[in-house]
């Protein structure tokens, strides 16, 4: 496998990221007992790159990202921003932190006021944090925003309310709000699950650009492996199942040489947008398809009530820690940990 | 136990068509306006001319505002009390009797609905009464729609949660809310079909669930229409689905049909520039980076169409001529007998130059 080797984002490898998550846990205490909703995760991003966080719902990737946005503290594990441990910060360093990570809902019929119009949504945090001195410079900004997520003319949107605008065009705005003060990283949760296929990809090319451009990092957050394919080709994937990171590695080997039987299974899962193609897909050899309960877990690896590979007496004793596979992907898995990836399927272009 | 569909499971049921015989549900003009003030309307589905044959599958495609859920409500009669539907929609009974849907009321409406023709909706949460359990569920239906002894309803109802692949001593003892989404869902398939409807429509059946859960819903779909050979209009937009569910796909576009055809023809050969730019904008899964492409705009408001062909202000194709004239459904006249057929002035300009991956099979699906 070569594609770590001209994955751009590898030569940054070397440098300390920005910010890190090592060994986080979040466990919410419920009336049901325990519930490990992350569970031990080790995630780096760095600004300019794009790492994916996918899986299902439930499987504790939106508790990730609040935990890396500093929104909830994790029960274990640090969350690093430049190095420095966020919740051991000082007041100042703190929130020089909050500004350079911003967060993008899912719904942009929720998350902008509505009694706001654009303008007002837009100036408020360069206001507030003195970006710019005086509401016009303030209105100035605004419109330079909005002309990066291509809102143009900015003038037929600064005085409008969100109700005014398409599901498009409000996240849009979402995004102009999390750039006004200039982050470095953004945290997009399910940022365009809710939008319609033709405008989901006019938005994603928008976030590439800045992405580019800006060198805005992303922590991207995805239950769709097909989008995280195409927002996140040149940077990491990361799929997570029930709490915890089952594999990991460049996008391109996650989606075309997948390792774990999980991935495996959700690759082949999702249709195509082709009729003879998709007719090649199915459910393979899931043994189950009901998702454990997280207050409830399986002993040892969690997938195993469901797993293909299932080997009783290795797989439902020890949870299996992420170890290479491949060079620079990772997998949780005893059996392929032991025999190695499955060959990939033939009908796949070896690259 | 989970056992994946074999490959071209419908094609059984695309033999039964073959764009012969009586269509099961004829649709001619069909219209449905909304009044949205006094004495103003709006028209949500303008004009739709369609034929769904026995053991066919048909996708709507479109993007949201497009028509497709007004469409089915509309076919079942069920819209809200402001909206009004119209034209022509005639339901041929497997036992040789006509139906003119439109003119249905009182008991006749009951019987089509449900015996006849079922829905599923997308919110399988709102579809159920939150405090009665599945069997009350199963019962209540039964009961309103015909005669049958307890016996028989709790057989019909086990039978039918085995095939949706649900053990039925767990689910019928369940509340909705102690069922995950998946379950729900397939549940309401099954209960749409306790009465061995002919046609059943699905709006969006696997929108909001999880990929391997809306993988079963997906493979329990293709088993039991196998098994049981009803027809179905599926409502969705996502196109992989279609893809996967079809065997003619007709795609919607400011309340009207734009093109339709066989799902091969739609999906490899498509010529309404709507249907190409929806192609375009889907990311595929397997294989390298695809280029995309997004469709400019949104879809216009209904109530104030651009003149001519509606898409034209989204459209690269367009020229002066598109803004005079709302072009009609063209048949593609270089797959002769295809029943592929386009609303497009241009649509021998629109190619999708994109790779088939496997060898062509003709133009018989």
């Amino acid at each position: 496998m070569t594609a770590t080797e001209t994955t751009p984002s590898a030569p940054a490898a070397a440098r300390t990221p920005l910010m890190t998550l090592a060994g986080v846990s979040q466990v919410f205490d419920t009336k049901a007992g325990p519930i490990r909703a992350v569970d031990h995760a080790n995630l780096s991003i760095n600004p300019g790159e794009v790492l994916c966080l996918v899986g299902e719902s439930g499987s504790g990737k939106t508790t990730a990202a609040r935990m890396a946005a500093g929104l909830a503290k994790p029960s274990g594990g640090q969350v690093a921003f430049a190095g420095t441990d966020i919740w051991s910060m000082n007041r100042r360093d703190f929130s020089t932190f909050r500004r350079s990570v911003q967060y993008v809902h899912q719904d942009p019929y929720a998350s902008l006021n509505p009694t706001r119009t654009i303008q007002q949504t837009l100036t408020a945090p360069l206001l507030k944090h003195g970006v710019v001195k005086g509401a016009r410079a303030a209105a100035e900004r605004a419109a330079e925003l909005l002309t990066k997520v291509d809102l143009t003319p900015p003038e037929n949107y600064l005085p409008k309310y969100p109700h005014q605008l398409s599901g498009g065009q409000r996240q849009r705005v979402a995004v102009a709000r999390a750039l006004t003060l200039d982050p470095k990283i953004i945290i997009a949760d399910e940022s365009t699950s809710m939008l319609d296929v033709s405008i989901r990809i006019s938005v994603l090319a928008m976030l590439g650009r800045l992405r580019d451009e800006l060198g805005v990092g992303f922590l991207f957050i995805t239950h769709d492996l097909a989008i995280a394919k195409y927002f996140g080709w040149n940077g990491k994937t990361a799929v997570m199942y029930l709490g915890r990171i089952v594999e990991f590695g460049p996008t391109p080997d996650i989606i075309n040489a997948p390792t774990h039987p999980y991935t495996r299974a959700l690759i082949d899962a999702i249709p195509e947008p082709d009729p003879d193609l998709t007719k090649t897909k199915g459910t393979g050899s899931l043994r189950s398809l009901e998702i454990p309960s997280l207050a409830h877990l399986p002993p040892g690896c969690t997938f195993h009530p469901r797993c293909p590979l299932f080997e009783g007496g290795l797989c439902d004793l020890t949870v299996p820690e992420l170890v290479e596979i491949r060079p620079g992907q990772s997998a949780a898995c005893h059996v392929v940990a032991r025999d190695g990836a499955e060959p990939v399927r033939p009908d796949e272009p070896a690259r | 136990m989970v056992t994946s569909m074999p490959a071209g499971s419908s094609s059984t049921a695309r033999a039964v068509r073959g764009g012969q015989g009586k269509p099961l549900l004829s649709i001619r003009d069909f219209k449905v306006e909304y009044r949205t003030g006094a004495g103003s309307t709006v028209q949500a589905v303008r004009g739709v001319d369609l034929d769904l044959y026995p053991g066919e599958s048909l996708a709507l495609v479109g993007e949201s505002g497009c028509g497709k859920t007004t469409f089915g409500l509309g076919l079942l009669r069920l819209l809200p009390r402001l909206g009004h539907a119209s034209g022509k929609v005639i339901f041929n009974r497997s036992d040789g009797t006509e139906i003119d849907v439109l003119g249905l009321d009182g008991r006749d409406l009951r019987q089509f609905r449900w015996r006849d023709a079922a829905m599923v909706f997308q919110g399988a949460m709102n579809a159920f009464n939150p405090v009665l359990k599945i069997r009350a569920h199963m019962h209540d239906t039964m009961r309103a729609h015909g005669r049958a002894s307890r016996q028989e309803i709790e057989n019909r109802a086990a039978e039918l949660l085995r095939l949706v692949r649900l053990e039925p001593e767990r689910v019928l003892d369940c509340y909705p809310h102690e069922l995950s989404g998946g379950m729900r869902q397939r549940v309401l398939i099954a209960m749409s079909l306790l009465l061995e409807p002919e046609v059943l429509i699905l709006d969006e059946p696997t929108t909001a669930l999880d990929i391997l859960t809306q993988r079963s819903v997906v493979d329990v779909l293709h088993e039991v229409r196998e098994r049981l050979g009803f027809s179905m209009i599926f409502i969705s937009h996502d196109l992989s689905l279609a893809a996967e569910l079809a065997d003619r796909v007709a795609t919607m576009y400011a309340g009207r049909i734009v093109e339709t055809g066989g799902v091969r023809d739609l999906f490899y050969r498509p010529r309404h520039p709507y249907t190409l730019g929806l192609i375009k904008a889907v990311p595929p899964i397997v294989g390298d980076l695809p280029d995309l492409e997004s469709i400019p705009g949104g879809p216009p408001s209904l109530a104030a169409l651009p003149p001519g062909c509606t898409f034209n202000p989204r459209c690269k194709y367009a020229t002066e001529e598109c803004k005079e004239t709302d072009p009609p459904l063209f048949p593609v006249t270089d797959q002769q007998g295809s029943g592929h057929e386009v609303a497009c002035i241009h649509w021998k300009d629109v190619h999708l130059d994109r790779q088939v991956r496997s060898e062509d099979m003709g133009t018989a699906s």
